[in-house]
């Protein structure tokens, strides 16, 4: 199962849970078990990069993941 | 990606588009003149922060000359959100900071438009534009704006992100929160700790070009738009959303761009260009002047930062605490959330705590500026380090080795790092010359590093093969910092074909595929894997084509740098004789024969192309009795994994340490009490120009990015990052203070001199010291 690692600041979405194993074949299917399971955290996702085994994608879509892969989510960036 | 030898990359060409630009027959924004066309002018709002009790335009209609006059009820109000690339933007912010509605929240908000048949019909039609104001008290700190009882920019803002205070009624937008291990356990463990608080200034990008377009709209709601910017199709998107106009019919033509640094990426005036022309039915051109840009165009934040950073005696850095507060400007979305991000991220540190704080004030909304968030940021972080050095009597180079992050090690703000390149950055600023020279009288030396992430998304290319064998390749990137140049390398490098046989083309967003900006560091990374994928699609096109003329399958021929080899044996199907190899342009000739044209194409969605570490060394000299500083030595170090055109690569560094060092020592927005900015020009916003600066010297360290095939990582936004922390460590060692508040300008500068030499000589110092 993937090991999904939430911002410190969304313990109070999700009493206070900071990691969650979640099996989920792609970060679509992972995002929306978190939402499932965490509902107050739904409005935040929307805003949140995704970064897989280290690899930051701003928009991660249907990434794949492996069956022990690390993510992040991570606030998205703006370059100029 | 393997070890690859490279024909084209690495070398230094003559860029495609050069001889236009020094001969000045490169067309820019405001370049552009359309049969017809009006001009387009704004009036501005002359509070920071007031009602609009209302707004009478009816002299102005009338007023000889003018065909189309604007206000905020004429544009529809919108809850959409496009992509800026990276992030999505409120349209409904977007179009509120381009024309206020019932509430203008910065001085120079537009309020009105007028197009008039000359500039000097439109000006003097906004002077007889009515707007009765009912004028309240601007906020224009983090400090003023969340006291307690401070005025409030927006009655519905809503915080953002972890709740800490009201939710509403405030003026905060957003909160952010990193941490890892037992902050106060980790704290425990130091030997020594520093603690200091920085701010910034506001600041400006400093693009030389002003925001310019012409657009016409004509009765069937169908637009087109000429102007200068970082994305073409943000601005389509954008203006269809505020004008009220399907993205489809809306076709925007980039210009060249006379620089951006993330300031152009947001819409000003084309939105406001192409209503007026919707109303007058004519082009309308709108120019900005340098004082607008200053007055109503994104800035960078103006910050305040406090650092808390404790060490073991052997330099291992045990505990941190960082809180940052960024300005937004009148709208939500600082860079603030980066600017946690990149705090501590060249440093493993076992505990640490990061808060970040989105605060909205009475001054113009800021947009992105190179790296946006991390050079406030960093300036706090390295200004402590280079405190703990001193207090540990450490060289600072070896106790940032100490301390730096390599592959493997989890990252402060999340995920671990792949490889990456501080640690080689770091060996060679201790191994370059500059680092052990003697510094002269008054001087100081200051080292400082810079972090940033680097960009990936959505880009395309195409490429078309000419019957002669050129090449031309299209992309929807706007050219800011040699990218063309770099993209027809790529061509070169793929084709074996002359780099000077390459076209490398800006395409409009009829033309292109969808691109994101040129803005993150993106373009060279991504759209450069788009080029490379669209030309190698073209190879194995020029395979087939000649293994049709030797009637032989397409996987017995080889492809050898810039021509097709035929397997052993194989004869010419027209001629009979034994097959010879054929060049890329022998094959081109014949294509009419063997299926037509040849095009190449590619379209792709990147990840963020990877860390780029720099490390900049620094050597000011200040006079003591004025206050002033100048830069006598300067290097920057950087990895940036592959320098395609190593020209431009050392150009970015260069401009960006330019730009950081005139952050740190002159560049300011000078507010008034009401929120007035009093140095709108560029003889009173002072940005280093040539003569103040020495020979800026660039060291390339190359530490290959595996995201990308020739390893490149992206370069333009590292090098403005060190600068910040590099200088102000260079004025501790010259003078022995610590500066805490930039930018480092004479008269702050005396006046700290001042109290440290009444303080040495009894007397009641001025000021306190920073250290």
């Amino acid at each position: 199962m993937a090991t999904v690692y939430l911002p410190s600041g969304f313990a109070q979405f999700t009493g206070g849970v900071e990691s969650v194993a979640i099996e989920a074949p792609r970060v679509a299917e992972l995002l929306a078990a978190l939402r499932t399971r965490f509902p107050a955290l739904a409005d935040q996702l929307d805003e949140m990069a995704v970064a897989i085994d280290g690899t930051i994608y701003a928009e991660p879509g249907y990434q794949p993941l492996r069956a022990d892969s690390d993510v992040h989510l991570v606030p998205r960036i703006a370059g100029g | 990606m393997s070890e690859r030898t490279f024909e084209v990359v690495g070398t230094r060409p003559v860029r495609h588009d050069g001889v236009d630009k020094v001969t000045g027959r490169a067309a820019y924004g405001a370049d552009a003149n359309w049969p017809g066309m009006l001009h387009g002018a704004l009036l501005r709002s002359p509070h920071a922060h007031a009602r609009i009790v209302s707004i009478d335009t009816r002299a102005a209609a009338a007023a000889p000359g003018v065909k189309a006059v604007l206000i905020g009820a004429d544009l529809p109000d919108t809850h959409a959100t496009i992509s800026l690339g990276e992030a999505a933007m409120d349209v409904r912010d977007m179009s509120h900071n381009l024309m206020a509605r019932d509430k203008v929240v910065y001085h120079g908000q537009p309020v009105a438009a007028v197009a008039a048949t000359t500039l000097d019909a439109a000006r003097e039609a906004l002077g007889r534009i009515v707007v009765q104001y009912e004028v309240l008290t601007p906020v224009l700190t983090v400090d003023e704006a969340l006291a307690p009882g401070a005025p409030l920019l927006h009655d519905d803002l809503v915080t953002k992100g972890a709740a800490v205070g009201p939710k509403t009624g405030t003026n905060l937008a957003g909160r952010y929160e990193f941490k890892r291990g037992d902050v106060a356990a980790g704290f425990q463990e130091a030997d020594t700790i520093v603690e200091r608080e920085f701010r910034t200034a506001t600041v400006h990008q400093g693009y030389i070009e002003p925001h310019a377009c012409i657009a016409r709209c004509g009765e069937d709601g169908r637009a087109v738009v000429w102007c200068s910017t970082q994305g073409p199709f943000v601005v389509r998107d954008a203006t269809a959303a505020i004008a009220g106009l399907d993205a489809a019919h809306v076709k925007v033509i980039p210009s060249e761009i006379g620089g951006g640094f993330g300031g152009k990426i947001v819409v000003y005036l084309e939105p406001i260009a192409v209503a007026l022309s919707r109303k007058a039915q004519r082009p309308v051109k709108m120019v900005m002047s340098r004082d607008e840009v200053f007055r109503a165009t994104g800035p960078t934040s103006g910050t305040k930062v406090h650092v808390r950073i404790g060490a073991r005696r052997d330099g291992t850095i045990v505990a941190a605490r960082v809180s940052l507060w960024y300005e937004a400007g009148a709208f939500r979305g600082s860079p603030v959330g980066a600017g946690a991000m990149c705090a501590l991220a060249p440093y493993t540190i076992p505990n640490f705590f990061i808060d970040a704080h989105d605060v909205v004030v009475n001054k113009p909304k800021v947009a992105a500026y190179r790296a946006p968030g991390s050079p406030m940021a960093m300036f706090a972080v390295e200004s402590v380090i280079d405190e703990i050095a001193r207090e540990l009597k450490m060289d600072p180079i070896d106790l940032r080795l100490k301390n730096a992050a390599a592959e493997g090690d989890q990252a402060a703000y999340g995920p671990k790092f792949g490889p990456i390149g501080l640690r080689a950055v770091l060996d060679a600023a201790k191994r370059h010359p500059h680092w052990s020279a003697p510094v002269g009288p008054n001087q100081g030396r200051g080292f400082a590093l810079g972090f940033w992430f680097n960009g990936g998304m959505n880009s395309a290319a195409t490429i078309t093969l000419g019957a002669d064998g050129s090449a031309a390749v299209f992309t929807g990137n706007p050219d800011i910092g040699g990218t063309r140049a770099a993209q027809a390398m790529m061509v070169a490098e793929e084709l074996g074909v002359d780099v000077d046989r390459v076209r490398p083309t800006v395409a409009d967003t009829d033309t292109a595929g969808y691109t994101d900006v040129t803005g993150g560091s993106r373009v060279c990374f991504a759209t450069g894997m788009a080029v490379i994928q669209a030309a190698q699609e073209v190879r194995e096109e020029l395979k087939r084509r000649a293994a049709k003329m030797w009637n032989v399958a397409p996987e017995q021929v080889t492809w050898e740098r810039g021509r097709v080899l035929p397997p052993a044996g194989a004869k010419d199907a027209k001629s009979g004789a034994d097959a010879q190899p054929l060049t890329v342009a022998q094959i081109a000739a014949r294509m009419t024969h063997t299926g037509g044209p040849i095009v190449g194409r590619a379209a792709l969605y990147a990840p963020m192309a990877g860390p780029g570490f720099g490390a900049h060394i620094c050597d000011l000299e200040v006079d003591p009795e004025t206050g002033r500083s100048r830069v006598v030595r300067y290097t920057a170090l950087q990895d940036v994994g592959k320098a395609v055109h190593p020209s431009y690569v050392e150009g970015q560094i260069q401009g960006g340490a330019a730009q950081g060092i005139g952050w740190a020592l002159n560049e300011e927005y000078v507010y008034n009490r009401d929120g007035v900015m009093e140095n709108a020009g560029f003889l009173d916003y002072r940005m280093p120009v040539a003569s103040d600066l020495p020979f800026i010297d660039t060291v390339i360290v190359e530490v290959p990015n595996p995201l990308h095939p020739y390893g490149v990582r992206g370069v333009g936004e590292v090098p403005i990052v060190p600068p910040l922390g590099a200088v102000a460590n260079a004025m501790r060692s010259a003078t022995g203070i610590r500066f805490t508040e930039l930018p480092l300008s004479p008269p702050r500068v005396l006046e700290q001199i001042a109290g440290v030499d009444a303080r040495r000589e009894g007397r009641p110092g001025t000021v306190a010291v920073g250290a």
